[in-house]
């Protein structure tokens, strides 16, 4: 398959994740277009990673070159996991204070 | 006897610990002590010059150097003083009619309170002091010292009488317009510096220096200086601080505003004659300007009726006609009625110090009358004094003044008419005053008439001295008409002072000349015993008026000078600086406050916004990267 | 050693003063440390005069560069001098007046004092920074915790203005520095740096504005009389007698050396705006009815003064605009001490209030006389020398508006009589009114400060050259770049 489609697909991803950043005032689904952007990053490192092996392995059947991209998702994925549940007890403290996760009721930065 | 000139330096020091001993010791010093410490320094400094006069006369002249008072890379100037024969004329005239006066003043100021008699003696021998340094220096900037301290005591004494408004207005007066001179007397010298490097008479004016000289730069040099004679000399048009000055205790108005300081710049013009003869445009001005201060003076003393501003005016008059001799090149004529002046001008001074005296304070003219009974010996000595300034041979006012006359019709005839008809004026308004003062009828109070009564001898003696001295003063330089070889004075200042040639005009011219002008002048004094034996008051009309307010001159300065820089002033202070620079500065201040408001508006504190601005940028960043790879 | 101590004995008294209790012996011991720096000033001036003892070199901040190097030399000797001169008389003249925490005050004072010695006696970039923001440190606590009621605003204004000018002084030494070749904030490196003109150009704008804000020159001045009239009596005659010397005495020293051809060019402009402030101040001080605001525009005259003649650029008026800030510093210490005395007497300084205090107080009137006489540059007085060699100097400057130049700052000494002398004609004379009617004359402590200023008034005045003997000479490696530059710029 060409690559093309992966870069197509992680940028209509990317850009749901900030269309949804930006126009939702829901915390909660904030959070989960935030991880759409990051996936969207994942699929396209893989993506790369991917096509690079594949050109290296046709000049040397040993190598294993081309495949830190693979590696960084999972960096990426780990981290997310712990960014995910510091930002989900952010959110439960600010339900528990407000009772609302609407992003909107959080200018209090102003002052 | 070589020796007193290595002591020069004692002539001005002894009026100076004068000052200091009276300065200091006011408040305990009983008034006899003040007096003896007063006349007495004075007495001293003055048998000292008769001393030094005498030596000089022999033909010893001496610069003695004291120390370097500014020595800054080429540029020094040593405290040094001078004494040849026209410093050793001026210092007689100083010291001797100072002591006169300082004798007088005893008398007339008996009735101040001691602490203020100290300071009126203290402040007297300051005058002094700073008035031989004036003529003692051996440089210009020397001369500068006594210059200023001449005008600083008399700003002093003028407001003498500190608790009177208008006297510390007059004060002021003199010292503000004084200080113009200055300023133009300052650059005149640091001229001199640029231009010849020194500013000590021997250098300066030796004949080297003088023909490195550019004419132009001769002419603003000798200018500066004239411009600093006007203040000092009370010309045109810096002359109106003169009668004001009339402010201060009658003595002083002798001594200082009639005898020396105003004749300060008539020295500082005859000390520099080699540079003043060298430019021929500015001794037409001088001559000028003088002739016209002598004829707008004496028009204003005609009307006027205050004892001592008719002496003011009179005593400006008679400066012009010193500033004309110069003008004319005549220099020894000019200092020879700078002397002839002190002796009779002090006498008058004094004289109107009597009768104000016995008027008890009195001082306006159309309020006195008939007073030659009570001040019979004022009354003669004023007479004599009046003759004097006329000109009448063989008082001493008529050799000077024919002399300036003389050099006036050598100059051009027009000169000397215009000279003559101010002479025929200022015999006019002397014997006016004299008139109406001691002739007809007494017109003021009844407890002023029984109170007249004639003054002391401390204050008589230096009248009848100086009477003397008015009639037998104009000896000294009897013209070469009369007796060759008679002109005692033009041959005594022969070394310092350039001839200005042989008289042109024949014998028989300058008979004729003598004559017309004393046949006038006594007609002139017929005219005013008949129209003042019998002064009726009455109120100036018309032309009068205008004389009467001196041609509205100090209304001119207020409106032109004065009015202007205040206004300017006060716009300066309550406009342009609160509004313009002060707002420019907080200005400063208001933009940095108004923009951070301004951006203070973006922290809305909506996350929304905040992630909305950071996508905007971002991708800001990448379009502006990405054209900027290009 | 000299320098070292002279910096020195001022801050140990003044950090030591902090910590006393007693208002007696608070002032006691300022006037006791201000009375040795005085005692060593002029020792160094007289019986240590040699070479190894006026400069102390140590080790500061090595990785840049820059070390702790002071030295007392001709053009900053008479400044420290007249800087331990202005202590004592200022402590003696404040005797009386009431400080709240007066430890705290003395304190601060001395701490300027020590700042203002090391402006004076640094040879290094650095510490001359250093030390011209310690100097303006405590003046801002000093104007405002002891100032007048509208001390808050003013103090800021003051500080800001100041601060901005230190900062610019700061970026353009250290373009100096990065520029130097061996990277050393030395004096030395400093005087041998080559730079182009446009650079000299605009470094000299950066360090000029910090030194004319301090002057203060036209239009830069209008933190100064606010300043003057809001902050305690003696902090003023601190500001106005010592601290505004460190703007000239910053040209001086760190501007004209370094960029002669930038300071060559401006000249004629900054000249010009120096001297319409002396026209500018002196009208506008006709016009006052405070005496402290009259005092501080006649300040703001006189340095304009002193500014144009140091931007002449020749002998006479750098010698005798170093004589002059010595003989300014104490002509106007004078007139404070007499402004404060009147305040604290009658608690006003409305002229209009006032009148007639020569009947009442006649020791103090004379004094007064002498001082504003010697204001106003009368000969025999210490500041005729000091004017005269500056009007030589601005005279016989090169620039072809000399006598322009000349006229301006003539106008400016008419002027300066015209308010001195109304000054002293409302206030001192005329007759006394209700307020005035009371008057007590000074005090023995008052009598000795003013008269110690008279004296030295007078000596100054007859014998000015014994102070110019000191400083023969100083201004000559100055002038020498001046030289250079003159047959180079200007064909002749």
């Amino acid at each position: 398959m060409p690559i093309n489609y992966y870069i197509f697909l992680a940028l209509a991803l990317f850009s749901i994740g900030i269309v949804g950043v930006l126009t939702r005032r829901n915390a909660i689904i904030i959070f989960m277009c935030i991880e759409l952007m990051l996936n969207a990053v994942n699929l396209l490192l893989v993506a790369f990673s991917k096509m690079h092996y594949l050109k290296n392995v046709a000049a040397d059947a040993a190598t294993t070159t081309g495949t830190d991209g693979q590696l960084f998702v999972f960096f990426i994925m780990v981290v997310a996991a712990a960014e995910v549940s510091v930002g989900l007890a952010i959110i439960v403290m600010m339900y528990r204070n407000i009772h609302s996760v609407d992003v909107n009721f959080l200018n209090r930065l102003k002052h | 006897m070589q020796n007193v000139l290595q002591i020069v330096y004692l002539i001005p020091l002894l009026p100076l610990i004068g000052f200091l001993i009276n300065g200091l010791g006011r408040k305990h010093l009983s008034k006899s002590m003040i007096s003896v410490v007063g006349c007495g320094t004075i007495l001293a400094s003055f048998v000292l010059s008769i001393w030094v006069f005498l030596q000089v006369k022999d033909g010893n002249t001496h610069v003695a150097n004291y120390f370097d008072f500014i020595s800054v890379g080429a540029l020094k100037i040593p405290f040094a003083f001078q004494v040849d024969q026209l410093s050793s004329l001026f210092l007689l005239i100083i010291t001797g009619v100072g002591f006169l006066i300082h004798v007088y003043s005893t008398g007339y100021m008996k009735e101040e309170k001691t602490e203020h008699f100290g300071r009126y003696f203290a402040y007297l021998n300051l005058f002094i002091f700073s008035m031989l340094l004036l003529v003692m220096g051996a440089n210009f900037v020397i001369m500068f010292i006594g210059w200023e301290g001449v005008g600083l005591c008399s700003y002093l004494l003028i407001g003498y009488w500190f608790k009177k408004t208008e006297y510390n207005m007059a004060a002021n007066k003199a010292f503000i317009m004084n200080r113009i001179g200055d300023l133009a007397f300052l650059i005149a010298i640091f001229w001199l510096i640029a231009k010849v490097g020194s500013v000590s008479y021997s250098e300066v004016f030796s004949a080297a220096n003088l023909a490195k000289l550019k004419a132009i730069d001769i002419t603003v040099i000798t200018m500066l200086l004239f411009v600093g004679a006007t203040g000092k000399s009370a010309q045109i048009p810096l002359y109106t601080w003169l009668p004001d000055a009339m402010a201060g205790p009658t003595p002083v108005s002798a001594l200082i505003h009639a005898a020396t300081m105003v004749t300060a710049g008539i020295y500082m013009i005859a000390r520099s004659n080699l540079l003043f003869s060298m430019s021929h445009i500015t001794m037409d001005i001088v001559a000028y300007v003088g002739l016209a201060t002598a004829l707008l003076a004496a028009t204003i003393a005609l009307k006027q009726n205050d004892i001592k501003k008719i002496l003011a005016y009179s005593t400006v008059s008679q400066l012009g006609f010193m500033f004309l001799a110069l003008g004319c090149g005549a220099y020894t004529a000019a200092v020879f009625h700078v002397m002839t002046h002190a002796f009779f001008k002090a006498l008058m001074f004094l004289g109107s110090g009597s009768v104000i005296h016995a008027m008890g304070g009195e001082q306006d003219i159309r309020n006195m009358g008939g007073l030659s009974k009570k001040l019979k010996i004022t009354f003669i000595t004023f007479l004599i004094g009046c003759i004097a300034i006329a000109g009448i041979p063989p008082f001493s006012g008529f050799f000077s003044k024919d002399a300036i006359l003389l050099s006036a019709f050598e100059k051009s005839p027009v000169l000397y008419s215009v000279a003559l008809f101010t002479a025929l004026l200022t015999a006019f308004y002397m014997f006016r005053l004299l008139f109406i003062t001691f002739t007809g009828k007494f017109r003021g109070t009844q407890e002023q008439e029984h109170h007249l009564h004639e003054s002391p001898v401390s204050m008589t003696i230096p009248l009848i001295i100086l009477a003397v001295l008015s009639i037998i003063g104009g000896f000294v330089g009897i013209p070469e008409v009369f007796m060759p070889g008679a002109d005692k004075l033009g041959e005594f200042l022969s070394p310092v002072i350039a001839s200005h040639g042989e008289h042109t005009v024949s014998h028989s011219t300058e008979y004729m000349l003598m004559g017309l002008s004393t046949g006038l002048v006594i007609l002139m004094i017929i005219f005013a015993w008949i129209k003042f034996k019998n002064y009726q008051r009455s109120e100036a009309t018309g032309f009068g008026k205008v004389l009467e307010n001196k041609w509205y001159v100090d209304e001119l300065y207020e409106k032109i000078i004065v009015n202007p820089l205040n206004k300017l002033g006060n716009f300066f202070s309550s406009i342009f600086e609160k509004s313009v620079i002060d707002n420019m500065v907080n200005g400063v201040g208001k933009i940095v406050n108004y923009g951070s408001r301004q951006m203070r508006l973006l922290q809305s504190g909506q996350v929304g916004n905040y992630v909305l601005l950071m996508v905007v940028s971002m991708v800001l960043i990448f379009v502006i990267q990405f054209f900027l790879r290009k | 050693m000299v320098p070292v101590l002279l910096i020195l004995i001022p801050l140990m008294a003044g950090l030591a003063t902090f910590f006393f209790k007693n208002e007696k012996a608070v002032r006691s011991w300022a006037l006791f440390s201000a009375i040795i720096t005085l005692v060593i000033s002029v020792l160094g001036l007289t019986l240590l005069k040699e070479e190894k003892y006026l400069q102390h070199s140590c080790e500061w901040i090595q990785t840049i560069g820059s070390r702790f190097s002071v030295k007392l030399d001709g053009m900053g000797q008479l400044l420290c001098l007249l800087n331990a001169v202005a202590y004592p008389l200022v402590i003696l003249a404040t005797w009386n007046s009431p400080y709240k925490k007066s430890n705290n005050f003395f304190a601060l004072m001395l701490l300027a004092q020590a700042g203002i010695m090391g402006v004076f006696l640094a040879t290094d970039a650095l510490l001359f920074y250093f030390f011209w923001e310690l100097a303006l440190i405590p003046m801002y606590f000093l104007c405002s915790q002891w100032g007048g009621e509208r001390r808050i605003a003013v103090t800021f204004k003051f500080f800001i203005y100041t601060f901005i000018g230190s900062l610019l002084m700061l970026v353009g030494l250290l373009y100096i520095y990065s520029k130097t070749a061996d990277h050393s904030f030395s004096i030395e490196s400093f005087y041998s740096v080559v730079l182009s003109n446009k650079e000299q150009s605009f470094v000299f704008w950066l360090i000029f504005v910090a030194f004319a804000i301090k002057m203060p020159i036209f239009p830069l001045h209008t933190w100064q009389p606010d300043t003057y009239e809001q902050a305690p009596t003696a902090t003023t005659m601190i500001l106005s007698g010592v601290m505004v010397k460190m703007g000239v005495f910053g040209l001086l020293r760190w501007l004209f050396p370094v960029l002669p051809f930038a300071s060559f060019q401006w000249g004629d402009f900054i000249t010009s705006a120096a001297l319409i402030g002396v026209i500018y101040a002196s009208l506008i001080a006709i016009q006052q009815n405070d005496l402290k605001r009259l005092v501080a525009y006649s300040s703001i005259a006189h340095i304009g003064l002193m500014c144009a003649a140091a931007f002449s650029q020749n002998e006479s008026g750098l010698q005798g605009l170093i004589l002059q800030m010595f003989n300014h510093g104490i002509n106007i210490i004078g007139l404070w001490i007499v402004v404060e005395l009147i305040e604290r007497q009658f608690g006003t300084r409305k002229i209009s209030e006032l009148g007639g205090l020569a009947q009442k107080a006649p020791a103090l009137a004379i004094l007064l006389v002498i001082v504003a006489l010697a204001n106003i540059a009368l000969p025999l007085t210490n500041a005729f020398p000091g004017e005269f060699l500056m009007f030589n100097g601005i005279f016989s400057s090169l620039t072809k508006y000399y006598l322009w130049f000349t006229l301006m700052a003539g106008m400016g000494i008419i002027l300066g009589a015209v308010y001195t002398l109304n000054m002293i004609r409302r206030v001192f004379y005329g007759n006394t009114n209700e307020l005035t009617v009371a008057t007590q004359d000074i005090k023995w402590n008052e009598k000795l400060a003013l008269g110690i200023i008279v004296i030295i008034i007078f000596w100054l005045g007859v014998y000015p050259q014994c102070m110019l003997n000191e400083i023969t000479g100083v201004t000559e490696p100055l002038l020498k770049k001046f030289e250079i530059l003159r047959y180079t710029a200007v064909p002749k």
